[in-house]
């Protein structure tokens, strides 16, 4: 379980984040919706442990997170898997070379089965064929689904997405988030999606939560977030340009 | 500079514990290094040319020309070896290291590493402070040697110096602690490269976003490292002297 109490946190001086208090329950997949530049990836950030809060805290099922040392972030970050936006892979190695990293650098696996497992996890994204292949030649979707298998490849409890249909063609982008749903059923990992594309998405999460101007606007299941009857996010789920949500 | 400082010790520690990413590591010497070498001896060459030539013109006036192979070798063993070899790196590898990893930086790289649960210094910086370091040495080796050779052509097949005078005085000239203090500075050399354009892209970003950043990172590096080069170049020649005398 994540629960984000009281977060706050400045970047280059402007406080992006003030006093977020947000919670996801274990096996959930929560959509956080809100205007770009409003913080929704530095939030993701620091459930990561990748920004530390000036205030407040982020506890993952249980512990406050701020105060690990190295030996217990790594630990944390073995049930962790992070989506970045851009895919993150690592450009001068392979697409076999990168899902297999983190079970070379970490687990230590003999080579039969890191082949066995990359292979796998590739087949799982529907990517069969292409380990081969450097992440430059390959599609915007297909980069992003080589950094899924990555980031599923060793397991983890908890994943976080950051925008992981954006810059994706419609089809490409419901088929990521069909995989997503698909991987969510068989595995039951807990859930953070990032995103902009509110109907697909809210078809597979149970939870919603919108943050503006630094706070959770609102927050509830999917559904109640559509149908919100708060000005603001009626504006952002209908796109008016007019509206409390200034976009100048 | 405080976190530069610790950016440096954190490196260091890692450097001298297990797990060794070898691979990294000759990818690393074979950039630094075996790459630069052509360029290395060719300024090199360049130097001890017009370094001859300079030396020739002036120490005839006194009636000495004598002198030009010990000043052309001193020269370049002890100051302009290990300081151009370096500021040449610099240019070529160290601006290339700092541009790779502010990418890196940017597009959630190293990010990725962190989430690994894995040390991105280890993977990013180690190989290429050691490699550094390991190649520096070697580099200013081929710079003097390369060098003392264009002075030779110069003075002895240019300007008619005779061979066994050239030679010959830097022989009886030339001291073991004079050649330590190339490979001295060297070494330092390396870790100053090294550390600056590493430190630099790492922390890409938080002097500029994107592209931006990262070119705004890069030309800081070379500057960086370059400045202190020539700095740090100073106190050691001031200590490397005080020791001596």
């Amino acid at each position: 379980m994540i629960e984000i109490e009281d977060l706050h946190k400045s970047l280059s001086g402007k406080e992006v984040l003030k006093g977020v208090n947000l919670s996801v329950n274990k096996g959930e997949i929560l959509v956080l919706i809100g205007m770009s530049g409003y913080g929704k990836s530095v939030l993701l950030k620091h459930i990561a442990r990748l920004f530390k809060p000036d205030r407040g805290r982020v506890l993952i099922d249980g512990t406050d997170i701020g105060p690990l040392n190295s030996r217990e972030l790594t630990k944390l970050r073995s049930r962790l898997g992070f989506l970045f936006q851009g895919g993150a892979l690592f450009e001068s190695m392979s697409v076999f070379d990168n899902v297999a990293f983190p079970l070379k650098e970490k687990l230590g696996l003999k080579k039969d089965e890191i082949r066995e497992r990359v292979l796998k996890e590739l087949d799982n994204v529907g990517l069969s064929g292409v380990e081969d292949k450097y992440p430059t030649q390959l599609s915007g979707g297909m980069q992003k689904r080589a950094a899924l298998a990555r980031v599923l490849v060793w397991q983890p409890e908890i994943i976080l997405f950051d925008e992981p249909t954006t810059g994706l063609d419609p089809i490409i982008g419901h088929a990521i988030l069909q995989l997503i749903e698909e991987l969510h059923g068989r595995r039951k990992f807990t859930s953070v999606i990032v995103t902009h594309e509110l109907q697909r998405v809210f078809k597979i999460a149970h939870k919603a939560a919108m943050l503006h101007e630094g706070v959770i606007k609102a927050v509830g299941k999917p559904d109640e977030i559509l149908s919100s009857n708060d000005p603001v996010v009626k504006q952002f789920i209908s796109g008016d340009t007019e509206g409390p949500i200034s976009y100048r | 500079m405080g976190r530069m400082a610790v950016f440096l010790v954190k490196t260091l520690l890692c450097a001298l514990t297990p797990p060794f990413k070898a691979l990294n590591f000759v990818k690393q010497i074979r950039f630094i290094g075996a790459q630069s070498v052509f360029l290395i001896a060719f300024i090199g060459g360049f130097t001890g040319l017009v370094l001859a030539l300079q030396a020739y013109y002036n120490l005839n006036k006194l009636g000495s020309v004598a002198f030009v192979g010990p000043l052309v070798a001193l020269s370049i063993i002890k100051e302009l070896g290990p300081v151009l070899a370096a500021i040449m790196v610099t240019a070529r590898a160290g601006s290339a290291i700092t541009a790779e990893i502010g990418i890196m930086r940017i597009t959630n790289q190293i990010d990725a590493i962190e989430m690994m649960g894995l040390n991105p210094l280890r993977y990013l910086v180690v190989p290429s402070l050691v490699a550094a370091v390991i190649s520096m040495p070697l580099l200013a080796s081929v710079f003097d040697l390369v060098g003392i050779f264009g002075g030779y052509f110069m003075a002895v097949k240019i300007l008619g110096v005779e061979a066994s005078t050239y030679l010959g005085e830097i022989s009886n000239r030339l001291e073991m602690v004079d050649i330590l203090e190339g490979i001295y500075k060297s070494l330092s050399f390396g870790v100053i490269i090294s550390w600056v354009s590493c430190y630099k892209g790492y922390y890409t970003g938080t002097s500029g976003f994107g592209a931006e950043g990262v070119s705004r990172a890069t030309t800081e590096s070379v500057v960086l490292a370059s400045a202190m080069i020539v700095i740090w170049d100073y106190f050691m020649t001031a200590l490397l002297f005080q020791s001596v005398l």
